[in-house]
């Protein structure tokens, strides 16, 4: 617990360190809020939520989450690092989950200074603010999935720029998985249940439910087996490739 | 104390190292020498255990390195090659989270950064960023790092390449000045190294033990007296044969 701590703050202080995360922060504020204002029609719908907010998020991580993670492990094993790392008294698990929550905090950290969209929200209307809250959360875990994925990844290449194709790659199929069109070319001939397995699987259909102000368990396991899964993933490709 | 018995490690169908076995003891200061791809950087990495050894047994300070690896890395610290740390970190930075790792803390922490700040002449450079720093400078950096927890167990790959003779001969008093009580296993190609620093010498040759005694009984081998003669003749007949 206590390495887990000592590898959190090392890293997050490294984003601060360099221009990585004034850069993310400030693209990251200026697309959301782009999108919010001019796609999303935020005045013009004239409904006090903040839906057109939170309906860009699985599209603004897909390029910005693997933007974040690709240097997580690619870097280490690129600078020799890894080996330094490894070799003193930590376990692997700690190292995986300490650059990981450091990731996380990072883009909770984004996600936090958006907040005067929330404010501005409550001056023109009365939100629900439940549901608002309950969308935050969602965000904040469809984030964690994402960087679980790009953490993984990441491990798999010394190249930053191949871990942030592939984890854009893969994070795209999580994705799309719950839309229509990819379900409607399994429906026509897989068995219903392997349509639901599919479309259980996808990062839209539990983010949804979330932001609509539902906080189902069921959601908040997937994310979190598939944070974990991803993890474990992770440090199994580590150990297989810090050799090369 | 470290002992190795018969250590091999195979990359696919590549043996690196091919059957080593060695004991040190505290007080002796191990040089491994070798061509390049000789097998010295792999069994190092197996010994602080970065890498899994194919099969054999590694004990450091009575700890098997592959069963309780935490307790066998806190007694080692190791000096990779090229002498990785964090470039954006400044080394005041750097060896505040080794300290937080190794579980440094009080005044004998504070004591131990300041010792190994003085001891390796880092207090010039001590806030600017380590990828700003010369090559020079970021070894140093790396021994520090090595060294701060003060180990029973030192293990340094290449440690005085890319120091200029002046640092060069600073980091080996700094060696033989901490190895009474401690055991330190050093990598290199330069074979005056050796004969400076070290009370006895491994030569490995194709993930083998090819030579393992004192330096002087290595030279005494030549007949022109010369240790670069002695290697050569040793690492190149294993080569033939």
């Amino acid at each position: 617990m206590k390495n887990i701590a000592i590898i959190f703050k090392r890293e997050l202080a490294s984003y601060f360190a360099t221009p990585v995360a004034y850069v993310f922060i400030v693209i990251f504020l200026v697309l959301s809020g782009a999108l919010t204002f001019h796609i999303g029609a935020f005045f013009e719908r004239g409904q006090a939520d903040l839906a057109p907010f939170f309906n860009f998020h699985p599209w603004l991580y897909l390029f910005l989450v693997p933007a974040i993670s690709m240097r997580l492990w690619a870097e280490e094993r690129k600078s020799g690092n890894i080996e330094l790392l490894l070799t003193l008294p930590i376990s692997m698990i700690e190292a995986v989950i300490g650059k990981f929550l450091a990731a996380w905090l990072f883009t909770a950290i984004a996600l936090f200074l958006t907040f005067p969209l929330w404010i501005t929200v409550n001056y023109l209307g009365s939100p629900d603010n439940g549901v608002i809250f309950a969308a935050y959360i969602g965000s904040l875990l469809m984030a964690g999935g994402f960087l679980a994925i790009g953490a993984c990844i990441s491990a798999t290449t010394k190249n930053q720029v191949i871990a942030f194709i592939i984890s854009v790659v893969i994070c795209f199929a999580f994705l799309l998985s719950g839309f229509s069109i990819v379900l409607d070319f399994f429906r026509g001939w897989a068995p219903q249940y392997v349509v639901d397995a599919i479309a259980s699987l996808s990062f839209l259909t539990h983010f949804s439910s979330i932001s609509k102000g539902v906080i189902d368990l069921r959601d908040i396991v997937y994310f979190a087996s598939l944070i974990a899964v991803w993890l474990y993933a992770n440090a199994v490709v580590i150990e297989m490739k810090k050799a090369s | 104390m470290i002992e190795i018995e018969n250590l091999v490690k195979k990359f696919g169908p590549f043996t690196a190292v091919d059957g080593i076995s060695f004991k040190v003891e505290a007080g002796q200061v191990l040089g491994f020498l070798g061509p390049n791809g000789a097998g010295k950087s792999t069994t190092m990495k197996m010994i602080t255990g970065f890498l899994a050894p194919t099969s054999g047994k590694i004990s450091v300070c009575g700890h098997a390195v592959n069963g309780d690896a935490r307790a066998a890395k806190r007694q080692m610290g190791y000096l990779p090659e090229g002498a990785p740390a964090y470039g954006e970190m400044t080394p005041a930075q750097f060896l505040q989270f080794i300290a937080d790792v190794r579980g440094l803390s009080g005044s004998h922490r504070t004591e131990r950064i300041a010792t190994v700040i003085e001891q390796l002449h880092l207090d010039r450079v001590i806030n600017q960023p380590i990828e700003t720093l010369s090559k020079g400078f970021k070894r140093r950096v790396g021994l520090a790092q090595a060294i701060l927890h003060d180990p029973k167990v030192l293990i340094m790959d290449e440690p005085t390449d890319g120091l200029d003779p002046n640092q060069k001969h600073e980091v080996r008093e700094l060696i033989k000045g901490m190895a009474q009580d401690k055991i330190v296993v050093i990598s290199t190609h330069i074979l005056s190294e050796v004969d400076a620093v070290c009370t006895r010498a491994i030569i490995i040759t194709n993930g083998r033990i090819v030579a393992d005694e004192t330096p002087q009984e290595l030279i005494a081998r030549s007949p022109s007296g010369k240790l670069d003669d002695v290697f050569r003749e040793i690492t190149l007949a294993e080569h033939l044969s």
